[in-house]
């Protein structure tokens, strides 16, 4: 007879947990709230408990992160909480306060009304199918989803465990934690439905089909190391001289999985259509904050569970970055809709932050203990330049519109400076850091992944990266030539004037663009200080 | 800590380029126009404090230095000695010289005369900035941040063909920037590891012993931008495209002060930090500073275009002054230096000269004028001095200087000197073709009844030419301030002069005096 084992309640660290824990009941709470609270209400309810929410979720992230414990002499800080399925560490505190930040700013996107004249810029009932009765009937009654901030808020959740998770089944549940409430916001956009929708289902199967390349790896390495926890996984694969075909094809099935969240060659075949079709303001949440998270856990994976098989990764991650360097910088310089161009520019970006990947890992492989960029820092601070890029790009998108909602094609955009200098200067200015030009956070950005990859040696893949850096700056130049030199077409773009909300999310990330170039130094020692991660 | 005076002078145009841009723009008001002119005689002002209170001899002086971003090792440092020195002043001569000249110029393009100068006057403050740090990060900030005001100056003021002139320029700097973004990520890496830390301060870099493979790669990623920026053959064919397109007044700014970054460049960074590379280079370079002499006089004979015309006559310039650098003696670079000064005045005379030309006649074509000097003869004499500097008659200031590159040459090798010395043939072709063409002869019909320069146009052009002038008879101020710079350039090479087969020329007779 079997007698089963005292069973023990897992000890759970409910203040280091806390940021999580709040998302989470906040979006559970939002739930709640569409279910119950009247219809005209719920906008300013579901608006102001989002806002909240991660504003407290936000100080909550400060304080933790205060209060870490030191670990290895100062080299790495936190513990692993949760009966050892979340590591809160220092790169993931780091991370947490990046995506709230973000997920913030992100919140008023979605919040905007005055730029469709009064409602959100998702669709009024979802369910109406495009073009019919039904559909004008919502339309006319001035329906809207207000379940959009229970959504994001769940994504933003999934976005939060992803990188901190520390055993492989925890990040798989954050993978779809995630990704699913983005399908779904991804097919809400009011205006041009049928893209929309098209870019929701592109974006589930695909992600569906990654997600099961992930599974499937994490099955394969589980079967390698026989446990699912990172540490453990790390210790089998030192103890084992060489790599064998159970961890290389889970390293790479995983691989698979993560490089199509962040959207690398050749798994981004999904980006142009899914950021183009999606409201604006989910496009500026997913490709930051998805980006930012999926980075976070590639960084954990490979450097906590696969650091003892670094030489057996390290080609793959060169041959995808140099790939997906040219595959975005080369098909960006034919496109004519500015989404699909942010979305390849999105690409080329992945690939900038993948040659960080390979960089130096930590301080003590540098001969001067304390100097040097390590790679954990270069990527962080290049995620923090990308994401307020990024969310005020796609921000700016949402407020250059015609008489059919957002006037997306570029060759729109033609003569906007001469009828909206500020708008176009803050484009101008978005792009020329996306470019990478000094004085912008994306040239410290690039500074800083470069200098890790060079310093492990990884030159022909920064000789890559600046070749590319210079196509890219084409096009990105392109746009502003359209906008300062050309003629406008017909009656040119309008520029509607937006709400308070949009302006702070554009001035939010034109100004974090502009301090990041002009004095880094703060961001940078913030996310040396988060140090290496923990087991 | 003493007065900043080096970041005032920096700060001034920028702060002056803010306040145009901002002031209300009115269809034809001068208010923008005043307050640019002002601001830039203001600085020019600072500019002289600042030469009279150089020490020379005294090294890097003005220094200062601040922390910048501390886990890249950057500074904000600056600091002159006479090599960046005499290219502040340039720069700072220049920049009022085109803004009257100019001032008419800013209603051509789309835009608003307010952000014609203040581009011009954020273009001064950068290029300042650039000739004066002192570290490699801020100088690369610094470089590539004139871009973005020269760009706007080319794209939206200029002729038919402007949007392609300036994309084009785009995108050869920043190809070239690029690649020195990585030879300056470069430096970082091998610092890193140094005594010093992670620094990027010239003091500290240049003491740092870096391997032999390393250097020459990192040498190639600066020279190779600096090569572009200069121009130098074969990475020279934006500069005519740009030159054709913009107005005189850009121009001027793009020729004479911001071509300058890579030749100066080429001494600061090139030689300074990488001198074992430097010398392993040179036979290369060498061949290709002649053959940039050679094959821009040719070009620039051969062109009917003037614009374009004055843009090769600079790559053949340029060769020279690439020369000069790395003959690696105090002749070759006291002239190089001087050179480049010169330089920058009479082809800016000969751009604003022709500027006004064009613009009565409205094209750019030699073959369209004829017979100029009889109706508008102030015009045709100052364009004949400015020409006769450009091919540097004696008795103007450039002789002097191309005399000093060529007196490097021969002490190096005889044969890039001689090859070198046909450019002064084809230089007196260009030059006085050009003025064969445009200004000998019956009047052709399309000039008849042309103005001659007016009150403002002689204003402008008369600084550039008197200083011309004085400088070609008495370059003493000059090679005082040069000579030990380049002296200390040399000694961080590591080489010496060759004996002297030649008694002491004017370079070496002035280090000798610096040096008692």
């Amino acid at each position: 007879m079997i007698t089963a084992a005292e069973f023990q309640a897992p000890s759970i660290e409910y203040s280091l947990l806390s940021p999580l824990l709040v998302i989470a009941t906040v979006a559970i709470i939002g739930v709640l709230v569409e279910a119950f609270a009247p219809r005209q209400l719920r906008y300013l309810v579901q608006s102001v408990l989002a806002v909240a929410g991660v504003v407290v979720a936000l100080v909550l992230t400060v304080l933790v992160g205060m209060n870490l414990d030191v670990l290895r002499g100062g080299a790495a800080r936190g513990k692993v909480a949760a009966a050892g399925a979340v590591a809160v560490d220092g790169p993931t505190v780091f991370l947490w306060g990046t995506l709230l930040v973000l997920g913030l700013i992100s919140v008023l996107l979605f919040a905007e009304r005055r730029l469709e004249g009064g409602v959100l810029s998702f669709a009024g009932q979802a369910a109406a199918l495009p073009g019919t009765e039904a559909e004008r009937e919502a339309s006319t009654r001035g329906l809207e989803h207000t379940e959009v901030f229970p959504l994001m808020l769940f994504a933003l959740f999934g976005m939060m465990l992803f990188p901190a998770s520390n055993d492989l089944l925890t990040m798989f549940v954050a993978l779809e934690v995630l990704s699913l409430p983005l399908y779904l916001l991804a097919g809400l956009a009011r205006r041009r439905r049928l893209l929309s929708q098209e870019a929701a289902l592109k974006y589930f199967m695909l992600g569906a089909f990654s997600s099961g390349f992930f599974i499937y790896g994490i099955a394969l390495v589980y079967g390698y190391a026989g446990s699912m926890e990172f540490a453990a996984i790390n210790e089998a694969i030192s103890g084992t001289p060489g790599g064998t075909v159970l961890l290389l094809g889970g390293i790479g099935l995983m691989a698979v999985g993560l490089l199509f969240k962040v959207g690398a060659a050749p798994f981004h075949a999904w980006t142009p259509d899914v950021y183009q079709g999606s409201p604006t303001a989910v496009t500026a949440f997913m490709a930051a904050c998805t980006k930012i998270a999926a980075f976070g856990a590639m960084l954990r994976l490979f450097y906590v569970a696969f650091g003892g098989a670094r030489w057996d990764w390290t080609p793959m991650i060169w041959v995808i970055a140099i790939l997906t360097m040219v595959v975005g910088t080369v098909i960006a310089l034919t496109q004519t809709d500015v989404k699909r161009m942010l979305a390849y520019s999105a690409i080329a970006h992945t690939g900038f932050i993948l040659t960080g990947l390979v960089g130096v890992q930590q301080r003590g492989s540098l001969s001067v203990p304390g100097g040097g960029i390590t790679s954990v820092q270069a990527v962080l601070f290049y995620l923090v330049a990308y994401g307020f890029m990024t969310v005020a790009a796609f921000a700016v998108v949402t407020v250059v519109r015609d008489p059919g909602g957002e006037a997306t094609a570029l060759s729109r955009w033609a003569g906007l400076g001469k009828e909206s200098p500020v708008v176009a200067g803050v484009f101008a200015f978005l792009l020329l850091g996306m470019a990478g030009i000094p004085l912008t956070s994306g040239f410290t950005g690039k500074w800083a992944v470069f200098a890790s990859a060079l310093a492990s040696g990884a030159w022909p893949l920064v000789v890559v990266a600046v070749l590319m850096s210079a196509v890219a700056a084409f096009f990105y130049v392109r746009v502003i030539v359209l906008m300062y030199f050309s003629e406008p077409i017909g009656e040119g773009p309008v520029v509607t004037m937006p709400s308070a909300l949009t302006t702070i999310v554009i001035a939010v990330g034109f100004l974090a663009t502009l301090l990041l170039g002009v004095v880094p130094g703060p961001v940078l020692d913030l996310a040396a200080s988060a140090g290496e991660f923990i087991r | 800590m003493s007065f900043p005076w080096l970041t005032v002078l920096i700060a001034v145009p920028l702060v002056g380029a803010a306040v145009v841009a901002l002031l209300p723009k009115r269809a034809g008001g001068a208010l923008p126009k005043q307050v640019a002119l002002g601001v830039s005689v203001l600085t020019l002002a600072i500019a002289a404090v600042i030469g009279v209170g150089y020490d020379v001899g005294g090294g890097f002086q003005y220094t200062e230095e601040v922390t910048w971003i501390s886990a890249f090792g950057a500074h904000y440092a600056v600091g002159v000695d006479g090599i960046g020195l005499t290219l502040v002043l340039l720069t700072v001569i220049l920049s009022p010289v085109v803004m009257l000249a100019s001032w008419e110029d800013g209603h051509v393009g789309r835009w608003s005369v307010n952000s014609f100068f203040a581009w011009m006057l954020a273009l001064e403050g950068l290029a300042i900035g650039v000739f004066a740090a002192t570290d490699v990060f801020l100088f690369y900030v610094l470089f590539e941040a004139t871009l973005i005001p020269i760009y706007f100056l080319i794209g939206g003021f200029g002729g038919a063909r402007r949007s392609y002139a300036a994309i084009k320029f785009l995108l050869y700097s920043l190809l070239g920037g690029l690649l020195m973004l990585a030879s300056v990520i470069g430096l970082y890496v091998v610092s890193v590891d140094s005594k010093f830390g992670p620094t990027y301060l010239l003091s500290e870099l240049s003491q740092i012993p870096i391997d032999q493979n390393v250097g020459r790669w990192l040498f190639l990623g600066f020279f190779i931008a600096f090569a572009i920026k200069a121009p130098m053959f074969p990475v020279h064919t934006w500069l005519p495209d740009a030159t054709a397109a913009a107005t005189p007044g850009t121009s001027v700014l793009l020729v004479s002060i911001l071509d300058k970054i890579g030749t100066f460049g080429m001494i600061r960074f090139c030689l300074g930090l990488f001198p074992e590379a430097s010398q392993w280079a040179t036979p290369v370079v060498l061949v290709l500073a002649v053959v940039s002499v050679l094959y821009g006089a040719l070009l620039a004979i051969g062109q009917n275009n003037i614009p374009r015309l004055i843009a090769y006559t600079s790559v053949s310039h340029f060769g020279f002054i690439v020369l000069g650098i790395f003959v690696l003696n105090s002749y070759g670079q006291v002239g190089s230096t001087l050179y480049m000064f010169n330089h920058g005045l009479s082809t800016a005379a000969l751009f604003l000269v022709t500027g006004f030309l064009i613009r009565r006649r409205g094209s750019q074509l030699i073959s369209d004028f004829g017979g100029v000097e009889k109706v508008a003869p102030v015009l045709a004499g100052i364009f004949l001095v400015a020409g006769l500097s450009s091919l540097s008659l004696p008795g103007l200031s450039p002789f002097v200087s191309e005399f000093l590159v060529l007196v490097g040459a021969f002490a190096h090798n005889l044969w890039f000197a001689v090859f070198a010395t046909l450019g002064i043939v084809l230089a007196a072709l260009y030059i006085l073709l050009m003025y064969q063409r445009t200004m000998t002869g019956p009047p052709v019909a399309a000039v008849v009844g042309m103005r001659d320069l007016g009150l403002r146009e002689v204003t402008a052009l008369a600084p550039l030419l008197v200083l011309i002038v004085l400088l070609g008879f008495y370059p003493k101020p000059l090679t005082a301030i040069i000579n030990p710079a380049v002296h200390d350039t040399l000694t961080q090479v590591g080489v010496s002069d060759p004996a002297p087969k030649v008694p002491a020329t004017a370079g070496a007779g002035a280090q000798e005096e610096s040096n008692q």
